[in-house]
């Protein structure tokens, strides 16, 4: 987890620096925003990683001699199939529709939007459709 | 129910009772509800290859209309359209969503040895935004006002409602809404696979190159496209609510939005590389029998280019005079350094190795010429003098087609054709695909070629007739012809899947005898990927599995044998010379 923490950090002291001297040497306001965001992106993550790095034993994908059994055991939740997220998507078109073709379209996107919801949260209670 | 993955035991496959057997669904069921990475990588693959083959047909029309001064009557108005799908379709709908969507959702879990993405239901969320993104932008040729025309980075105030009303420019900007929310969420969920889901042993210094490509090109998602997106709803409230953020009229500043764009549309340009340079990372050692030399020169080579990548955008605003020259063109000719870096290490990779030019190396060689050249042009146009006589005109149009057809299509169906057959179990027919490299390698160098000799000479682009008498006809023509045998190859590479899918030809498991986890997996691999893995000890485990006795060494293991290193593999026996069985 120490190199995958190192990578983030290592984001936002790169945009630190540039961000920096790019407003020093140019004063042009858009462009620092914009280096000064992706300083957080790699800061709100990078630090949280940093911190919980130096605390946790390293995992066995983080050490050269890790071998399979150590991994082996529970990964995690992989839900088999579900409708849910082609809802949403269809969702989100219709809500991404009303912007050019009228707002009406709201309804049948917000209608889709939230039974996607509501289903994603039953299935993950249920654990899957398969 | 498949709540629980369990990772199984080294070498378990004779007791497959950990795995579950499903109902699958098929086909229109399947295509809707699945979750499983691979479909929706599929999925990804076929979708960007319709919008490649549409886009490519655009951009026929568009030479048709080109090969003479006064072309063949398009309008004006459906040469803009045209010229603007192309270019959107390409770079948004296919270039991106072929490597980010299609090759890493396929390949990376399988690379790292996760049984799938980290969030299976926002993989597939993310790619029916892509695809309802995708008909969106298409939508605009029905509409009576026609589609988007104002090129593919609809800059402001070309792009504002006064100059390019109509629905058509509207649903440009929500299909970029759309495309741009499915590249972010796979972008968090390539992060999230690389970070939580690696096997015991794949450490980071162990992630083939195309996975810690796929990460560093992750990243750099996470910080482009939400500047795009932003981009994209002021143009929308400035067209539509009457907000002036880019319009001049009401205090606003067109330039703006070519810096918000830019931030964005510079690292695009390596977000749609780096996956690329990946699959040829990937490919080159394989062919040529020997690991991949100065591994984590390449890692720091990748890093360097992401990072370099961010502080160079306005290098596409020079002429804007409102930019800082000398910070975009210092950090430009940069970009060269890490960039040939990684040249060194593709031939040094090949260097003394038992090179086999299948078509997925002959593909790989073709990308580094093609990327050559365009890269050389970059560094060239980087020079703020060179790119004030050049800009816009089509001197840079071949120097973008080559740096982009270089990397996406060279590099990306060297990886369709590498890894087709762990797809789909199958072999696609090596002569048909040498067929389809060498007609596509003439006519890239024949369209792009007399490109850049059009634009020394001026031509601008974005024009639909040039006047007679300048010369420009005859370089026009011979550019057209390039395209078409272009167009050609690819149709070669249909009849190729045509022939593959009638007369299948079994793959086996490791057809190359490959070197990721992803060659260790049954071709197709089954649900969830892996019914074993082998023992994880440097960045080619599947490789060393099958070869226990070779001497290759991995990096970083005892510097005593780090001599080894990129001896060759097989052919550490002294004879040096590469053999071809080309």
């Amino acid at each position: 987890m120490k190199i995958e923490a190192r990578l983030l950090v290592g984001v936002a002291l790169f945009f630190l620096v540039t961000g920096v001297g790019y407003w020093f040497w140019s004063y042009e306001q858009s462009g620092t925003v914009m280096l000064i965001g992706a300083v957080l992106l790699g800061l709100v993550p990078g630090s949280y990683y940093l911190w919980w790095s130096q605390r946790m034993t390293p995992r066995p994908e983080d050490r050269d001699d890790g071998t399979l059994a150590e991994g082996a055991g529970v990964i995690g939740a992989f839900p088999g199939s579900s409708i849910w997220p082609f809802v949403m998507g269809m969702g989100l078109f219709s809500c991404a529709l009303a912007a050019v073709f009228g707002l009406w379209l709201l309804a049948p996107g917000f209608a889709a939007v939230f039974a996607a919801a509501i289903g994603y949260t039953v299935e993950s209670r249920r654990g899957g459709t398969i | 129910m498949t709540l629980l993955q369990h990772r199984p035991p080294a070498g378990a496959s004779e007791h497959p009772e950990h795995v579950e057997h499903h109902d699958e669904p098929t086909f229109v069921v399947k295509w809707l509800t699945s979750t499983d990475h691979k479909v929706i990588g599929i999925n990804y693959m076929v979708t960007a290859l319709v919008m490649f083959y549409l886009s490519g047909f655009m951009a026929l029309l568009l030479r048709v209309q080109l090969s003479s001064p006064s072309g063949i009557g398009m309008s004006l108005q459906t040469y803009n359209e045209l010229f603007t799908m192309h270019g959107s379709l390409m770079l948004y709908l296919f270039a991106g969503p072929f490597a980010f969507g299609g090759l890493a959702n396929y390949i990376v879990p399988m690379q790292v040895g996760a049984p799938d993405m980290a969030f299976p239901r926002l993989n597939a969320f993310s790619y029916w935004l892509y695809l309802t993104g995708s008909i969106t932008m298409l939508l605009g040729f029905l509409t009576s006002t026609g589609a988007a025309a104002f090129g593919w980075v609809a800059y402001a105030p070309l792009s504002t409602s006064a100059y390019s009303p109509g629905p058509g420019a509207d649903l440009w900007i929500i299909s970029l809404f759309l495309t741009g929310f499915s590249a972010v969420f796979t972008g968090v969920n390539l992060v999230a696979t690389i970070f939580y889901l690696r096997a015991p042993g794949m450490t980071m210094w162990r992630l083939p190159i195309f996975t810690w490509n796929m990460l560093v090109t992750a990243l750099l998602i996470l910080i482009a496209f939400p500047v795009l997106t932003a981009a994209m709803v002021f143009l929308w409230t400035d067209r539509h609510l009457g907000t002036h953020i880019y319009s001049v009229a009401g205090g606003g500043v067109p330039v703006l939005y070519q810096n918000l764009f830019w931030f964005f549309g510079h690292p695009e340009v390596y977000i749609l590389a780096l996956p690329y340079f990946g699959v040829a990372t990937e490919i080159i050692p394989v062919f040529s029998r020997k690991p991949v030399f100065g591994y984590k020169g390449l890692v720091f080579a990748t890093i360097s280019i992401a990072a370099l990548s961010t502080g160079v955008w306005a290098h596409h605003m020079f002429t804007t005079g409102t930019v800082l020259l000398p910070f975009f063109s210092l950090l430009s000719l940069l970009i060269a350094v890490p960039t040939g870096v990684k040249f060194f290490n593709w031939i040094g990779t090949m260097w003394r190795g038992q090179i086999s030019f299948k078509t997925p190396m002959l593909f790989c060689v073709g990308f580094l010429l093609a990327f050559l050249m365009g890269g050389l042009t970059g560094v060239m146009l980087a020079s703020p003098p060179i790119d004030f006589a050049t800009h816009d005109t089509y001197f840079v149009v071949a120097h973008f087609h080559q740096v982009l057809f270089g990397t996406t299509v060279f590099a990306g169906f060297a990886g369709l054709y590498f890894w087709y057959p762990k797809m789909f179990g199958r072999m696609l027919h090596d002569g048909l695909g040498k067929a389809h490299f060498w007609t596509m390698f003439v006519g890239f160098w024949l369209t792009y070629l007399p490109q850049y000799v059009l634009g020394l000479h001026g031509m601008p682009r974005r024009v639909a007739t040039y006047p007679p008498g300048l010369g420009w006809a005859s370089l026009n023509m011979a550019s057209t012809v390039g395209a078409f045998m272009i167009g050609l190859s690819f149709l070669i590479m249909l009849v190729n899947l045509w022939v593959s899918w009638r007369n299948p030809v079994p793959a086996g498991d490791n057809p190359w005898d490959g070197h990721g986890l992803e060659w260790f997996a049954s071709s197709p691999p089954v649900h969830h990927n892996f019914e074993k893995l082998p023992p994880i000890r440097s960045e080619r485990p599947t490789w060393d599995y099958n070869h226990p006795d070779a001497r290759t060494i991995a990096h970083g293991h005892g510097a005593a044998d780090r001599e080894l290193v990129g001896a060759g593999a097989r052919g550490a026996s002294g004879t040096g010379d590469s053999t071809t069985d080309a």
